[in-house]
């Protein structure tokens, strides 16, 4: 049987709604150009206008920038599910999440340079190369990660090109996989530092890849379709809603693997009780970002047979997962920074400048906005996107069989 | 033996020693830099229009039986040489180049004081991680910012382990002309490297020796006939997190 | 659709048009650089050839001298500040009227060196320590 390979384009179904898309694109417009004018405000005054220091000298906008990155190699992984895999429900879903995981990583990059000490010295960052330096391969696997994905999409968009899309899948496939590496290995090359020198970085950030991008891809699928009104059958929602749940559950399997290796070493027991026992906030938002809202509710909601099926429950339980995923990054890459780095170990220490103490952070307005901002950014290119072009999938459901699966 | 036979980079290490050896022998005396001073630097000035050489390996070494609790004349004489005078209302968002630490051993309690600040590792992580290639390291092992190609990205202050590393939080006036510095980019000791290539001691150790406290010594590592040479030769020094094997250009005794 | 880009090439000449009989008549309006010299005769290399290559003399001395360590070099940022601060101000920036300022507003192109730089001449902190020579007296020694 023949599977349609439509997509839609808003107005098809109701011009009449189209106003709304001015009113969402202003709303997008207004929130990114508060980041840019935040962004504008800390090059103007330096950093002394954020919470960030020479202690905790990563801050709020990185957690929004590498949240965007991770998730935005995570969110082509439902395109490479089609293409790589060759699951065909997948197949029509592939543009939509093409053009996400451009809109998320130019809007991850955005908030990453905007936070620069010298962003006017993008130009450095691009034609200076030092090969060692995992930021420096970065520089090279992001622009080629718009590049193979941009190819991508015109594969799978353009008729003629159809027939490459499995090639040019598979290469977006492998990019990603590498880029999410590249990103995971930003932490865990750093050998100094308690927090992070660990090899289960990389594949944990491309696990968390996949459930945080297919968490955002199923809200932008929601919205969209809600906005159409048309009703996403329930047997794709019931695939989707699995491996979402999936994805999550194995997030968390690596997160305590990640926790009980540090608590089995005497040496980071100091650092794991600060993080999982006596951190403050920090400690609150690991088991109450992290653990309950982002990893057991969803997953509740996920697998509970009389709530799932309820309007809303998955697309609310994506969020949560969201919130989770930024719960984690900020215990991750804010707490890491806070607990003391261990320059003698085995004594105590003092000293002016928080050796032996640990420090405390307080994100101000200006990283706020910028962090907001990124999304703003991400979710314009999106609107942008699904309103030009035909991005939104189109499924023939009377080829799916009760359990989603494609009757052949 | 002249200078100009330091500047044979590729030379054997063995041969390099020995070269090394005759030129610590000649002292070049700078203006208001004392004697005893120099013979601890060892400096040999290069002529102008001559590059930094690798045969030779800025190093320091800093005796904790000597270095009192409480005593940060190193650190005034640091701010002052290098003008880091910035009024910042949050301490941690003000640079820090050199910063008193007090350690004291957890079970025993057995204390020291030591100053820390940049270790100029010959595998230095700031170098491998910097993106742009500003943080470098000279061939006399100075580990240094090239300003003019720091980006601000703050990576390699993520890659230090000695916390040496600080960020320029605000506009900066007022700098010490042979100290540029400013904001946006990452900046750290550099071994008051103007100072040395004129022959004369970093300012940190000068102030030591001025007070009377001599906790510091600075000089050639690969210079065998340089009082620090000599006196790690002679007498247990430490790097600090040896673990990380970065091969350290500052060495501690005592602790 | 045509209309507005009528309108718009039609505006856009005219105000070309205006800029160039401006600048015919010499009254740009944008003043012309006053360019003083306060100790002239010394540079180190002719007047042209400075506007042509003073950037990338700069940029060759500042990566000779901090990533080589070669001290004492021809052209150096201080040796230029020594003659061409403002004898008013002592800077070569902070105004239209000192020396760096006055050309880079004139074409639109940001300084970037005084961020970092002390743009004053003979600048004295409160340094007690030994007073340093300008890389200027080595200068001398190298010509």
């Amino acid at each position: 049987m023949e599977i349609q390979h439509q997509h839609i384009r808003l107005e098809q179904y109701h011009p009449q709604k189209i106003y709304l898309f001015y009113v969402v694109l202003a709303v997008g417009a207004l929130i990114s150009a508060l980041g840019l004018g935040s962004a504008y405000y800390m090059e103007h005054h330096g950093h002394v206008v954020t919470g960030m220091n020479n202690q905790v000298f990563w801050g709020l906008p990185h957690v929004f920038a590498i949240f965007l990155i991770v998730a935005a190699s995570g969110v082509l992984n439902v395109a490479s599910i089609g293409s790589v895999f060759g699951k065909k429900m997948y197949k029509p879903r592939a543009p939509l999440s093409g053009m996400l995981a451009i809109a998320m990583l130019a809007a991850g990059l955005a908030v990453i340079m905007l936070d620069l000490g010298r962003a006017d010295r993008l130009i450095i960052a691009m034609t200076h190369f030092n090969p060692t330096s995992v930021f420096g391969w970065n520089v090279v696997l992001y622009p080629g990660f718009f590049g193979i994905v941009g190819l991508y999409l015109w594969t799978l968009m353009d008729k003629p090109m159809n027939q490459y899309s499995k090639y040019a899948g598979f290469a977006a496939f492998f990019w990603r996989i590498a880029l999410t590496t590249g990103t995971g290995s930003i932490f865990a090359f750093v050998v100094a530092r308690q927090a992070y020198h660990s090899a289960i970085l990389p594949p944990m950030f491309i696990v968390m890849s996949f459930a945080w991008g297919l968490a955002a891809f199923m809200i932008v699928q929601r919205v969209m379709f809600g906005w159409c009104d048309i009703m996403i059958d329930v047997s794709i929602r019931a695939r989707l809603k699995n491996l979402l749940g999936i994805f999550i559950a194995a997030s968390a399997y690596f997160v305590i693997v990640y926790h009980l290796t540090n608590i089995y070493f005497a040496k980071q027991t100091g650092f794991e009780s600060f993080i999982l026992l006596n951190g403050g906030t920090i400690t609150v938002i690991f088991w109450l970002g992290y653990v309950f809202l982002g990893t057991i509710l969803p997953l509740f909601m996920l697998f509970h047979p009389d709530i799932w099926p309820r309007p809303l429950a998955v697309c609310a339980a994506s969020g949560l997962a969201i919130v989770g995923a930024f719960s984690f990054l900020y215990v991750f890459i804010i707490g890491g920074q806070l607990y003391p780095l261990d320059i003698f170990p085995g004594m105590e220490v003092t000293s002016t400048f928080m050796d032996g103490k640990i420090d405390t952070y307080v994100p101000s307005l200006p990283e706020i906005l910028l962090g907001f901002g990124g999304l703003g950014i991400a979710f314009t290119i999106t609107v942008l996107g699904v309103r030009s072009l035909r991005f939104l999938p189109n499924d023939d459901v009377t080829v799916l069989d009760g359990g989603g699966h494609i009757l052949e | 033996m002249s200078e100009q036979e330091h500047d044979t980079g590729g030379a054997s290490r063995r041969k390099f020693i020995g070269a090394a050896a005759a030129a610590g022998g000649m002292a070049v005396i700078a203006p208001g830099i004392h004697l005893i001073e120099v013979s601890q630097a060892n400096a040999p000035t290069r002529p102008p229009g001559e590059a930094a050489s690798n045969l030779v390996r800025w190093g320091m070494l800093i005796d904790t039986n000597k270095c009192t609790a409480g005593c940060d004349d190193c650190v005034k004489a640091c701010a002052t040489e290098n003008n880091i005078n910035e009024k910042v209302a949050d301490v941690r968002q003000g640079s820090q180049w050199i910063r008193k630490i007090e350690v004291k051993e957890a079970k025993g309690g057995h204390t020291f004081s030591l100053p820390m600040m940049c270790q100029h590792c010959a595998e230095p992580p700031c170098v491998d991680v910097c993106p742009t290639g500003a943080s470098m390291k000279r061939a006399d092992g100075i580990v240094l910012v090239d300003r003019h190609s720091c980006i601000g990205c703050r990576y390699c202050m993520m890659a230090c382990p000695y916390k040496a590393r600080s960020f320029v939080h605000q506009p900066l006036t007022g700098q010490n002309p042979e100290v540029p510095r400013g904001q946006g980019c990452v900046e750290s000791c550099n071994f008051c490297v103007t100072r040395i290539d004129k022959g004369q001691l970093p300012a940190c150790v000068e102030s030591c020796a001025k007070a009377g406290h001599h906790a510091m010594i600075f000089g050639d590592l690969n210079d065998p006939s340089s009082e620090i040479a000599r006196r790690i030769a002679q007498t247990a020094t430490t790097q600090i997190r040896a673990d990380l094997r970065l091969d350290l250009g500052v060495r501690y005794q005592g602790i | 659709m045509l209309r507005i880009f009528r309108l718009a090439v039609g505006v856009l000449s005219a105000v070309a048009t205006l800029c160039s009989t401006g600048a015919v008549a010499g009254e740009s309006r944008v003043p012309k650089p006053a360019i003083t010299i306060e100790n002239p005769g010394k540079c180190v290399a002719p007047v042209d050839e400075m506007r042509r290559n003073h950037m990338d003399m700069l940029k060759h001395t500042r990566n000779k001298t901090l990533r080589e360590g070669v001290r004492g070099m021809k052209t150096s940022l201080n040796g230029c500040i020594e003659c061409h601060a403002s004898k008013s101000t002592g800077s070569v920036t902070g105004s239209n009227e000192n020396f760096c300022q006055a050309c880079h507003s004139f074409v639109a192109v940001k300084l970037d060196c005084w961020g970092c730089h002390q743009p004053q001449a003979n600048y004295k902190a409160d340094k007690a320590t030994t007073a340093l020579p300008a890389d200027h007296a080595s200068t001398a020694g190298a010509k």
